[in-house]
């Protein structure tokens, strides 16, 4: 594999799938944060 | 008798007859480093054990980096095995409150962003003619996050560990004199007293809880080269978050932290023997280094910039430059310039979220990255 075909492959594919899977995680945030929402009185019993 | 007698004085002179110029040089680096950590506070933890290390392993015959050597037993059991980054991670783990990314998760991208300087440095590294595996070595450094630098320098470049940590941890305490001038740069004075509101606090413990396993098993599943650094620190987490190992956090953040810390540093300091280390090539290496830093400080502003547009102007542009793996260092400086411009301005709680953000962002760009190779057959 050539030198720039290697560069540009892993620019593409590094950064995209970076950008891919922390756009995923976040998501995921947000979907864990629906299924259990903050309610203040449980929170502050659970300290 | 005569003769033995200057044998003797001799033998006390080896030493200084041996020395080369290029270990005076590193002695003298070595000094500077000490300066700059015990002195001037600069990374302290890791510059003065690296500053000591790298005089140790310059002073001729002592041995200290051949079989049997101190500091080569320490490097081979915990550099060359990748364990102390490991442990490294564990411990900050379970000193990262992730809350404020969980509290705005939109933060998270910009944790990416800020990881765009690896892959431009890795190309500017093959364009100066690096090796594939040793620019991928130098991009990394952009992940402004020492463990990761080196679990990742001691797999595929070990004779580069010492530059590139070096490069790392120095360029990580630089942050608050090389952020300040990008974002007044890039960033408009309208676009810098932007005003964030704090929301109430909206992340339940369950969610904090769940969010480390989670993150582990999805990450695993995507990149799996780079679970040991995803495992490890979501370990940390974890145990912080449960609430039912405090001894374990306790010693995670404390006694293994800083032991292995002082390992960690003085064997990286072992790597710096003078002719290995003085040339041309490891000025280049700390050249390409400061560039990938600033470089993703100035695609984080970019993005923060793309998110101010996109949500109509309620995002400060400034805190797409804490993007960035330098924990909390880069919020604090987001919440410094935001403040300097408008004094209503608290963008820390925003800060932390990209901080945080980029703490993963950068282990997650490295899991990419060696999945990336591996799946090309590289590695």
């Amino acid at each position: 594999m050539g030198t720039w075909t290697f560069g540009l492959t892993m620019l593409v594919v590094g950064m995209g799938g970076t950008l891919v899977v922390l756009s995923l995680m976040s998501l995921i945030m947000v979907l864990l944060k629906k299924a259990f929402p903050y309610k203040e009185e449980a929170e502050s019993q659970k300290g | 008798m005569l003769e033995a007698i200057m044998s003797g004085f001799g033998g006390l002179a080896a030493g200084i007859v041996n020395l080369q110029w290029s270990n005076a040089v590193m002695i003298g680096i070595g000094l500077l480093l000490l300066y700059l950590g015990a002195k001037k506070g600069f990374e302290p933890l890791l510059l003065v054990p690296i500053g000591f290390g790298a005089i140790l392993v310059n002073i001729p015959l002592a041995g200290l980096m051949e079989e049997h050597g101190f500091l080569r037993i320490i490097y081979d059991a915990g550099i060359l095995t990748e364990l102390f980054p490991l442990l490294i991670f564990v411990g900050i783990g379970a000193m990262t409150d992730f809350g404020p990314v969980l509290e705005n998760p939109y933060t998270f991208l910009l944790g990416a962003a800020g990881q765009f300087g690896i892959f431009l440095t890795l190309l500017l590294a093959l364009a100066l003619g690096f090796k594939s595996m040793d620019a991928v070595t130098i991009g990394i450094i952009g992940a402004c996050d020492g463990p990761t630098v080196i679990y990742v320098a001691s797999q595929y470049a070990p004779h580069l560990l010492g530059p590139v940590s070096v490069a790392a941890y120095s360029y990580m305490s630089l942050v608050p004199v090389l952020q300040p001038p990008i974002i007044k740069m890039l960033t408009t004075e309208k676009e810098r007293t932007i005003v964030m509101k704090t929301g109430k606090k909206s992340v339940s413990k369950t969610t904090k809880i769940l969010f480390p396993i989670v993150i582990t098993i999805i990450g695993g599943l995507i990149a799996p080269m780079g679970l040991p650094l995803l495992g490890t620190i979501m370990l940390g987490n974890f145990m912080k978050e449960c609430g039912a190992v405090d001894r374990l956090v306790k010693a995670s953040e404390n006694e293994i932290a800083n032991v292995v810390t002082l390992l960690l540093g003085i064997s990286i300091g072992a790597t710096m023997s003078g002719p290995v280390f003085v040339q041309t090539q490891t000025l280049v290496i700390l050249l390409l280094g400061l560039l990938a830093i600033c470089l993703d400080t100035v695609c984080g502003v970019f993005f923060g910039k793309l998110l101010k547009v996109l949500t109509g102007g309620k995002v400060n542009p400034i805190i797409g430059a804490a993007g960035i793996s330098a924990f909390p260092m880069a919020a604090r400086v987001a919440q410094k310039e935001g403040f300097k411009y408008n004094k209503k301005n608290y963008l820390l709680m925003h800060a932390m979220g990209a901080n945080a953000g980029g703490q993963i962002g950068s282990v997650m760009a490295a899991a990419v990255m060696l999945s990336v190779l591996k799946g090309m057959g590289i590695i």
